[in-house]
């Protein structure tokens, strides 16, 4: 069982305590119902489902119930951050090359 | 005395106390502080159980966890049966009652070892090549009778009347092993103050000192100065000490689970302690001290009763005086050997021989057993053992062949080397590493621990306690405690003994056809693993596959490394090359007992009950489960079937009244300045121009523009809406709530709050509704001006607060009564009591849902399925033509959702209305078109309606809303049924009957 660091408890809880809520940093556009077939198509379907580091949302649903960001290797399985909803994407990980 | 085997002046046990046992109906008598396996044996007996596959008659190969072949029954009593207990841990208790396994009619002779002539028949892979033709043979014939013959041991058939318990654990360092090097890690660790938890999986810590005579620590012998360090860690506050627990699994950040035996060997552990316990621990170090297991020699018939590792003998006679024989021999590649032999000499047990696979073997150990006048041959191999259910004479021959020479014996030791214990290293996913004395050891760590001793290859006990003190001291260092006293215990006398062998011993080579067992648990052969090679397996994974070679309980312990060297020799490659399988937990069996706790039966998962449901149940209530919901379902009178009691509701609800719980309704208060703006966003309907006092049923869509939930929602101020869902519903649309609101409209000012169950609901619904409610409410006025449909007022009913909707989901005028749910019952009952002048009913689930479907009204989840949009259900009304956005706005205009010829919902009518349509039943147009016909629809929900005096059915079908009046098939295995499409609405379908 993973721990994961809500960053509003501000501490590491037992993966228990979350619920995944798919990628992060898809933002619903503003002018949803103007947008071509193709945009919905990339704001809704696609998505990465990458091999090493991904970026994703998670619920504290039994704890503070905030959504959150987290970083994840999806090889290792290892969290390498968390961070709070609404704050930009990370542009250094650390311990990460690249 | 108890057993002839046992030596007066040998072992650690108090001959006086003894405890009473039987196997297989045998009484014998034990000494407390024996297990099974020592108790038999201090009796003479060797013979334990017969092998898997070929029912060979085996005995005891070790003196612990790793023992393959001595898995017996232990039953208590009826229910409380364990099959494959290994008698090698199981602790002897008065009254103990054990049973062998796998033989028949008994252990001395059993029919299935016919299987054992026949083995060239059974050979590696034996099941993929034998059984596969006539292909219809398999499922009749062949796999009932190999289902009956495989596996070993009987599962009990009663429920288990056991409990266990569960529970978590956080510490600074956890010490998995409680031997020499455990426990100087252990002390180390714990002087500094950090938490420590250090477990081992026997009654008692020490580990290879129970057997090591010639180890001396502190002054003292090894086992006594063992026994005063666990005192001293238990009268620490910050140790937590844990024996007869095993380490079973390494999971991710140092998550490792442990099973504490908390009562297996008390003779009677009464009800108030557990069976087991299952500790999950989280620790910020963990120091593995697993120790190393010995190997066994791979050689012709080294399976027979009485051939056992060598360790196990010494620790038989040191710690349990018990000897495992009068004249035992010795086989080895390796010095430990020696040690055992010089011991049971010492114990006045005659040393046939030992004979050295290596040539001219010196050493300190060596020269002791020439000392005490043990003949030694070196250079030469025990090619085959004479006897059967008990092993009678060694042939020794010189290991390049030569001259064969018979040796009587009774028991014979053999040590091939030892093997550290990598499991639980690699469970955690570190990568080990073969060394340079030939043995695997931790290599690259993936978490954080370390392994000491034994399983990290270290030879020797100075050298171990070194490793293991300075790790227990740097782990606690890292975790916050003080810098270690310098109180490393100090080795007076050591062990320390040289390499062995890997893979077959002569005589056990290519060519020989020889049964030299590498896994006795899974009966496989160096032979078998030869020809898997030769079979085209390449790696080691599929080795094991087709052998079966360290499967099941073994998990390797015994049989890897042997397999992998004789696997490697045929492949002609180093064996780093041909690989190391991969551990899995459990290292050791886990009960499902344990892992399962307290979550069976009633606690497997929470049942939830309605604050009236003591009333449902009193009156002859049958309930039906609703997610973790107990439902009413339908209220039967006496003679009255399900079918008698719906109708009667239903006809009572449409002409005077009934009651309805409604209580699992999902509820949600949204409340803020935003609220309006929020549910504008969340739900189709337009909601800024909703009157305060009025409700309005809602659709709420996914992104994708299908239906998500529906539920009416009541506006009880400018900035607070009482929403409701549907009972399957709550959660996850509550969720989806406070997605939106978190993350895309953060900037709205709104408050969410479940009040499911805060308050309880029961639906009045009927021509006789508001006569039922009226003379109980205070402060509304319920005439239709005041409180027209589809409205909600605040007042009190029977003097507690209410939030009264009137509204209906039966089409008759109707109303949901809305109370704390702590007054449920008695609102409820109050109800009943003015119903009952009015002749009401109380209703249950199928009748709401008989009368919901006779207004054609949807039910979420039955007529839609998460691909049907409002405009497929007919619901394109409640979609707000004017807004610019909320959730779905766009996936409504998708391509497929705004296509012709979609699956809408409509009404179907049986051409016969006597016959009621089998919900999920497909619907076609050409019942005479060849198979697979073309399905255009399906039925989504079907009814007998006693209202309307026939059967009614919604479906979903293909350009529904064009083919009204057109018939349709519905094609059934013994006839096709005939209906008409037609509107969705079955009774009064003008919607007078609201007001009525």
């Amino acid at each position: 069982m993973l721990l994961i660091r809500c960053p509003y408890c501000e501490e590491e809880r037992p993966e228990l305590e979350f619920r995944n809520a798919g990628e992060a940093h898809i933002a619903r556009p503003t002018d949803i119902a103007a947008i071509s077939d193709d945009d919905f198509e990339k704001f809704f379907f696609i998505r990465q489902n990458p091999k090493g580091i991904i970026y994703e949302r998670w619920r504290h649903v039994h704890g503070c119930a905030r959504f959150f960001n987290a970083v994840r290797d999806t090889v290792s399985d290892k969290f390498v951050m968390t961070y709070k909803a609404g704050e930009p994407k990370p542009s250094k990980l650390p311990g990460v090359s690249k | 005395m108890s057993g002839a085997f046992r030596i007066g002046n040998a072992g650690r046990l108090t001959p006086a106390r003894t405890a009473r046992f039987t196997f297989d109906g045998k009484a014998y008598t034990g000494v407390e502080g024996d297990t099974l396996a020592s108790a038999l044996l201090a009796n003479g007996v060797h013979l334990v159980g017969r092998s898997f596959k070929y029912h060979r008659p085996r005995g005891f190969l070790s003196a612990g966890a790793e023992e393959p072949n001595a898995l017996v029954e232990i039953a208590r009593d009826s229910a409380r049966k364990t099959p494959n207990v290994r008698a090698t841990v199981q602790e002897l208790y008065d009254g103990l009652s054990a049973k062998s396994q796998n033989r028949w009619p008994s252990l001395s002779f059993d029919v299935g070892a016919v299987n054992d002539v026949a083995s060239p028949f059974f050979s590696a892979g034996f099941y993929y090549k034998t059984f596969m033709w006539p292909k219809s043979a398999w499922k009749n014939i062949y796999e009932p009778n190999i289902r009956s013959a495989a596996g070993l041991g009987v599962a009990p058939d009663q429920p288990d009347p056991d409990h266990y318990s569960s529970r978590f654990a956080h510490c600074d360092v956890l010490i998995v092993g409680g031997g020499a090097a455990g426990l100087a890690a252990a002390l180390a660790a714990a002087e500094t103050g950090v938490r420590v938890i250090v477990a081992d999986e026997q009654a008692e810590f020490g580990g290879a000192l129970r057997f090591e005579s010639g180890a001396g620590i502190e002054g003292q012998d090894g086992w006594a100065w063992a026994q005063g360090v666990v005192a001293k860690l238990k009268s620490m506050g910050n140790v937590r000490v844990l024996p007869r627990t095993t380490a079973f699994g390494y999971y991710a950040q140092n998550f490792v689970a442990l099973v504490e035996r908390v009562s297996e060997h008390l003779a009677d552990p009464g009800h108030d302690v557990p069976r087991e316990r299952l500790w999950q621990v989280r620790a910020k170090r963990v120091v593995l001290a697993t120790g190393a297991i010995e190997r066994h020699m791979v050689f012709a018939d080294n399976d027979r009763p009485g051939v056992m590792l060598a360790s196990a003998a010494r620790t038989y006679l040191n710690h349990y005086g018990v000897a495992v024989g009068r004249n035992v021999g010795v086989y080895t590649a390796n010095d430990s050997a020696y040690a055992a032999a010089i011991d049971l000499k010492k114990a006045g047990v005659n040393v046939a021989a030992i004979v050295d696979l290596r040539d001219n073997p010196s050493g300190a150990l060596i020269d002791q057993a020439r000392a005490a006048g043990i003949e030694i041959h070196d250079g030469r191999a025990v090619t085959r053992v004479g006897g059967k259910l008990r092993v009678s004479s060694m042939i020794v021959q010189p290991k390049n062949g030569g001259g064969e020479r018979t040796i009587a014996i009774d028991a014979l030791l053999m040590s091939a080397g030892w093997t550290p214990s990598v499991h639980l290293f690699s469970q955690s996913r570190g990568k080990v590493a073969f060394n340079e004395d030939k043995r695997f050891v931790p290599g690259t760590y993936a978490q954080d621990c370390v392994s000491v001793g034994a399983c990290n290859g270290t030879d020797g006990l100075a050298a171990s306690m070194d490793e293991a003190y300075a790790a227990g001291a740097k782990a606690a260092k890292e975790t916050g405690g003080k810098a270690a006293k310098a109180n490393k215990p100090k080795v007076d006398a050591d062990e320390v003994w040289s390499r062995g062998m890997l893979g077959s011993a002569p005589g056990a080579g290519p060519d020989a056809t020889v049964k030299a067992f590498v896994d006795f648990q899974n009966d496989v052969t160096a032979k078998d693993i030869r020809q898997a090679v030769r079979e085209g397996m390449r790696s080691i994974e599929h080795v094991k596959r087709f052998t079966t070679n360290g499967m099941a309980t073994d998990q390797g312990k015994t049989s890897n490394m042997h397999g992998l060297a004789i696997a490697a020799d045929m492949l002609s490659k180093p064996i780093p090359e041909v690989g190391l399988t991969t551990f899995r937990a459990p290292y050791t069996p886990v009960t499902f007992g344990a892992i399962i706790s307290h979550a069976r039966g009633p606690l497997f998962d929470p049942t939830r009950r309605t604050p009236m449901h003591g009333w449902a149940e009193k009156h002859g209530a049958v309930f039906e489960d609703v997610g973790q919901w107990k439902r009413a379902w339908y209220f039967p009178r006496a003679g009255e079937d399900m079918h008698a009691a719906v109708d009667r509701e239903c006809v009572a609800v449409r002409k005077t009244a009934g009651l309805f719980d409604a209580s699992t309704l999902g509820k949600i208060e949204v409340v803020g300045p935003d609220a309006a703006k929020f549910m504008e966003l969340l739900y189709t309907n337009p909601w800024e121009k909703l009157e305060v006092g009025r409700c309005r049923y809602g659709i709420m869509l996914r992104e994708d523009g299908f239906i998500y939930d529906d539920g009416v929602v009541g506006r009880l101020a400018a900035d607070r809406f009482h929403v409701t869902t549907t009972t399957g519903g709550a959660a996850r649309v509550m969720n989806h709530m406070e997605d939106y609101l978190q993350t895309e409209f953060p900037q709205l000012n709104v408050w969410l709050t479940s009040i499911s169950e805060q308050w309880a609901v029961i639906a009045v619904q009927g021509p006789k509704s508001r006569e039922i409610i009226a003379p109980l409410v205070e402060g509304i006025d319920m005439s239709d001006e005041a409180m027209p449909h589809m409205s909600v007022r605040e007042g009190k009913i029977c003097g507690v607060p209410t939030r009264l909707f009137r509204m209906s989901f039966t089409g008759d005028r109707g109303f949901e009564v809305n109370v704390p749910a702590d007054y449920g019952q008695a609102v409820w009952e109050a109800l009943w009591a003015e119903g009952q002048k009015h002749d009401a009913a109380a209703y249950g689930t199928e009748a709401m849902h008989v009368l919901r479907a006779e207004k054609g009204y949807i039910i979420v989840g039955q007529d839609t399925d998460g691909t049907v949009t409002p405009n497929d259900a007919g619901l394109d009304w409640a979609v707000g033509k004017k807004k610019t956005d909320f959730v779905g706005i766009r996936g409504l205009t998708r391509p497929d959702l705004v296509a012709k010829g979609r699956k809408q919902l409509v009404g179907l009518r049986t051409k016969d209305p006597k016959i009621v349509l089998e919900e999920g039943a497909q619907v076609v147009d050409n019942p005479n078109q060849p198979i697979p016909m073309k399905m255009i629809g399906h039925v989504t929900s079907s009814y007998w309606s006693e209202n309307c005096g026939r059967s009614i059915a919604l479906a979903l079908v293909a350009g529904g809303r064009d083919r009204m009046g057109e018939t349709l098939y519905v094609p059934m295995p013994d006839k096709v049924i005939e209906v008409e499409v037609t509107g969705m609405v079955f009774f009064d379908e003008k919607g007078e009957r609201l007001n009525g």
